[in-house]
């Protein structure tokens, strides 16, 4: 992109377009290597034992975590909610709101972050590991083909795998959330679960889980990405793995604001009504 | 009536390589011939690496074509580069073995992408190229980091090798080991050689290696001190007329050897 000569005047407007242009190649280029990575879970690229390494990576060191931050986000809600409810004597409905709020938005979205931090950064490491030491270029050279050996495995685990996070994030948000408000603030437990059984329905766990593995799917995709584009050196491996978290975090969100679009959108196609009154 | 001279076997068309404005090879022209063992030589940056890498399709020239056997890799479909890959053997210069699978899977990993071969021919053929490079079967299970410098690149050597290639790129092989294990190395690529019928490209910095392994010499020359329109090719010859040569920077950095030696 760098077309002009070093001494030539440019207009202030250059930079822009210059950041602009290399954006919409990265944005090609990334589009291409996911479509050649998704493609790969059908050939055979896919090995059973290697996702099952994969999915072990992914999920078993991530029950711990996952746990943690579903049981406190529970816990927070409850404390937060609970004052402005019993205020309006309406604190029997908490258990809706907390867990509609946990199932589809919290869960999914908190789940995926983690996943990106501990996940994300570490197979843009170790891609990019990798891509420094020539290893890529060796599974080349033995008739492999590196991004679908590597990426559509890590691709598949990934969506596999978060789901069945999301869900232990969810129960864990559940039961901290039912614990401080049935336990501590003594909120009556017959009407509290009967507004979660009115309001939280089978429709919003699986816009949550539907969520979970597009993100999951987006986390190893970005951050396969950047390891394979690596730049040398130590520093290269580290910065390629802070651009997996960073902007893996970004299209997390951004996803989660297009898909609660559209989902509100399905939703008031199948039940008008209902979706009405949950805007 | 004299017969016609054989085809290369493989064939660079002037070939220039770009790293965004930076011109690492322009215009290069080279021919390598069946059965020849080519060391190349020069000075750090004039793109020895580059070479290998066009070679075996890892990067793509930006102006200019590779031939291979006739056939030209830039028109050359996927599956006919995978396979033309599996006549070619690559040893890194970090020797780039696989650190997730151990020293049989790393050795072994060629030949199962190759196909035809079951299980137990594989673990045959594994000991065998073990044995070949001076290696026990004990270092089977080992990972590569458990391993030494020298050790590394002798498993990269046997994995390159298990897949009886036609072709052997050596990435300056004896870079970083101590004498001996330089010595080591050098023998095991003439007995590679003498084992099975091969045409090597051996990258060096080492005279001792050029010397030692290779019938033919090229040395390239860094673009930023060629002069305009100078080829990069600044020595083409058997490696005893390195020493007479007439070049200045051929006879800067064949005494710089002699020196050091």
């Amino acid at each position: 992109m760098d077309n002009a000569p070093a001494d030539e005047v440019r207009p202030p407007t250059w930079s822009i377009a210059t950041a602009l242009a290399d954006n919409m190649i990265a944005l090609g280029d990334w589009t291409l290597f996911a479509l050649h990575a998704v493609t790969g879970i059908f050939t055979r690229h896919m090995k059973f034992q290697e996702l099952l390494i994969a999915c072990s990576n992914i999920g078993v060191g991530s029950i711990g975590v996952v746990a943690i931050t579903g049981t406190f986000i529970g816990m927070v809600l409850a404390v937060q909610a609970y004052g402005e409810f019993h205020q309006i004597g309406l604190e029997t409905s908490l258990g809706a709101v907390i867990h509609m709020s946990v199932v589809r938005e919290l869960g999914p979205v908190l789940t995926a972050v983690m996943l990106a931090g501990r996940v994300g950064s570490a197979m843009a490491a170790q891609l990019g590991t990798m891509r420094v030491t020539e290893q890529i270029d060796a599974l080349t050279c033995l008739g492999v083909d590196p991004v679908r050996y590597l990426v559509s495995t890590r691709f598949l685990a990934a969506v596999m795998v978060i789901p069945i996070l999301t869900i232990f994030a969810d129960i864990m948000g559940l039961l901290g959330s039912s614990f401080i408000c049935l336990k501590v603030y003594g909120i009556d437990a017959y009407h509290y679960w009967e507004h979660t059984r009115a309001y939280v329905g089978l429709w919003d766990v699986f816009i949550g889980l539907t969520k979970s593995m597009l993100f999951g799917g987006a986390i190893a995709l970005i951050a396969c990405h950047r390891g394979f584009h690596c730049a040398a050196g130590a520093e290269g491996v580290g910065k390629a793995a802070t651009e997996a978290f960073v902007i893996s975090f970004v299209v997390i969100l951004a996803l989660d604001f297009v898909l609660a679009m559209l989902t509100i959108t399905i939703q008031h196609w199948i039940w008008p009504v209902a979706a009405a009154s949950a805007i | 009536m004299t017969e016609p001279p054989e085809a290369a076997l493989i064939r660079i068309r002037a070939a220039t390589v770009r790293f965004g404005t930076q011109e690492v090879l322009r215009d290069l022209s080279l021919d390598i011939h069946r059965g020849e063992t080519v060391a190349v030589i020069g000075e750090s940056g004039c793109g020895k690496t580059c070479l290998l890498k066009m070679i075996v399709g890892l990067l793509i020239p930006n102006e200019g074509e590779i031939e291979i056997d006739g056939k030209s890799l830039k028109t050359m479909a996927n599956r006919d580069l995978t396979a033309l890959r599996l006549r070619i053997g690559y040893l890194f210069q970090s020797a780039a073995l696989f650190d997730s699978i151990n020293v049989f899977g790393n050795i072994a990993f060629g030949l199962r992408a190759k196909g035809g071969l079951t299980e137990s021919e594989i673990a045959d053929r594994v000991r065998m190229r073990l044995g070949d490079v001076g290696l026990s079967a004990n270092v089977e299970a080992k990972m590569p980091a458990e391993l030494s410098g020298g050790m590394r690149k002798r498993v990269g050597l046997a994995r390159a090798l298990a897949i009886d290639p036609d072709v052997m790129l050596y990435d300056e092989p004896t870079t970083g080991l101590d004498p001996i294990m330089t010595e080591t190395i050098n023998d095991l690529i003439l007995q590679a050689r003498k084992r099975r019928a091969m045409t090597s490209i051996v990258v060096t910095h080492e005279l001792r290696t050029v010397f030692k392994v290779a019938n033919r010499v090229v040395m390239l020359s860094p673009l930023s001190r060629l002069s305009d329109g100078g080829t990069q090719i600044i020595y083409d010859g058997t490696p005893a007329g390195l020493k007479l040569a007439a070049d200045p920077k051929v006879r800067e950095f064949v005494e710089g050897y002699l020196t050091a030696s």
